[in-house]
């Protein structure tokens, strides 16, 4: 059995770059969809839950388009940061990122509308500004969703297979992710290795959601 | 004497019914003033335009020298620049922090924040978390967070009708001794003409969308003299 260690490698930065950038993306988005009234947000908001129900192989063949170096983005970030995003790491975050959106942006929408509208009343009364009473009450009062935000979209991440595949195709060391080797390995009828691959992996993501579960039992005192 | 005058129209929705609340009012600084009108009269979002979390229509509001909102000069300060304090109907108390928390977030220290648990007498809790607390002592953190920041203008939206008979008799006169400690300008809104006769130098009532003493005689207006 020869085990890759880097595809674990790939696969948990991937997850751990995708994740970060989702919470700061995400965040200003879950805001304006959660307390706008604004006519555009059915709109968009549908856009960005497009990647639930798509299939990822066209989610992944339109990306692919748009990261190519004639592809908008793709052009741009050649141009402008001299990165290929089509089969390169950084494509394949862009391409995560799109991919597990929902995850995140239904989360933290979910705990903004949560937090009562009268506490962001009385922290302005109380003379402070929208910053200070982001940070110090809505923030910590929906700490759980944030969690849960960021355990699914890290959990969604390690777990993609055809977005990654159309984007970053198989290159070791840069693109490959273990659910890739896992499939590469099922298809050299090299069942061994596949079943090691996959049960790290069932593992992983066990303990990621026994964690979200546990974390979230003991959200405090409300 | 300086004065506390406000005139404000708003336009309100009640289910389908679209009315004006036309409320007006001019009295003496330091005074322990009453709203009554039934629910959905307007009394709630008379203390939200008079702290700037909803904006009225037209009209002003001035304290003193400081003119907080006019409309025909175009001022509308934001809740932030009014010096309120506000004690919502379910208290609105921050259930990520302590009583001292709760506190201390609007005084900015400690010591005076000590001060004001002192005077509400929830020293004894000032560790717990909100949800820890009794619906009287929830009522009394709300009350000493409002007063944290020292303000000019204390507004108190039906603060006592979530509690039981007793303890609203015992708070209500709570209410009334530190209004008097600390002579501090008090509008509280309820619907129990009982209550606010009991604890307030005026009464005004909301009727018809309209509250302007002036256009009230002695007897109609609840009025009470100490």
């Amino acid at each position: 059995m020869t085990l890759d260690a880097i595809a674990f490698w790939v696969s948990l930065r991937l997850g751990l770059w995708v994740t970060g950038i989702l919470v700061v993306i995400c965040f200003p988005l879950a805001w304006a969809f959660a307390r706008s009234g604004g006519r555009w947000v059915p709109w968009v908001e549908s856009l960005a839950s497009l990647p639930l129900v798509l299939s990822p192989t066209v989610l992944g063949f339109y990306l692919l388009i748009v990261l190519s170096p004639r592809g908008f983005i793709g052009q741009l970030f050649l141009s402008v940061f001299h990165v290929r995003l089509a089969f390169s790491f950084a494509g394949i975050v862009i391409a995560g990122c799109v991919a597990s959106l929902p995850f995140m942006l239904s989360s933290l929408r979910a705990g903004i509308l949560a937090v009562p509208s009268q506490l962001l009343d009385a922290s302005y009364t109380l003379g402070k500004g929208r910053l200070e009473t982001l940070v110090r009450v809505v923030i910590p009062n929906m700490r759980s969703s944030i969690l849960t935000g960021i355990i699914n979209s890290f959990a969604h991440t390690l777990g993609q297979f055809g977005v990654v595949l159309m984007v970053g195709g198989s290159i070791p060391g840069v693109t490959k992710v273990v659910s890739i080797a896992v499939y590469e390995r099922v298809e050299s009828l090299d069942f061994a290795d596949a079943h090691a691959y996959a049960a790290i992996l069932v593992v992983i993501s066990y303990g990621g959601v026994y964690l979200l579960n546990r974390l979230q039992r003991r959200e405090p005192r409300r | 004497m300086t004065m506390l005058a406000f005139d404000l129209k708003v336009r309100l929705r009640a289910g389908d019914h679209v009315f004006q609340l036309d409320a007006g009012c001019r009295t003496p600084e330091g005074r322990f003033l009453g709203i009554r009108g039934a629910s959905g009269s307007g009394k709630t979002t008379l203390l939200r335009c008079l702290a700037a979390l909803c904006r009225p229509d037209e009209g002003s509001v001035t304290i003193g020298d400081d003119t907080w909102y006019d409309s025909r000069q175009g001022i509308f300060l934001p809740p932030q620049r009014r010096s309120v304090g506000f004690v919502f109907q379910d208290y609105a108390l921050f259930p990520n922090m302590t009583v001292m928390g709760n506190v201390s977030y609007a005084t900015g220290d400690r010591a005076r924040a000590a001060e004001l648990l002192d005077l509400t007498r929830l020293t004894a809790v000032a560790r717990l978390f909100p949800a820890e607390l009794s619906g009287g002592q929830r009522q009394r953190t709300a009350l000493a967070r409002a007063l944290g920041r020292a303000p000019r203008l204390l507004l108190l939206d039906e603060p006592l009708s979530a509690l039981d008979e007793d303890l609203r008799l015992s708070l209500g006169e709570e209410l009334r001794r530190i209004q008097r400690e600390t002579g501090l300008t008090t509008i509280l809104v309820s619907h129990s003409a009982g209550e606010l006769s009991r604890l307030c130098d005026e009464v005004f009532p909301i009727v018809d969308g309209r509250m302007r003493p002036s256009d009230a005689g002695p007897l109609s207006s609840l009025r009470r003299t100490l």
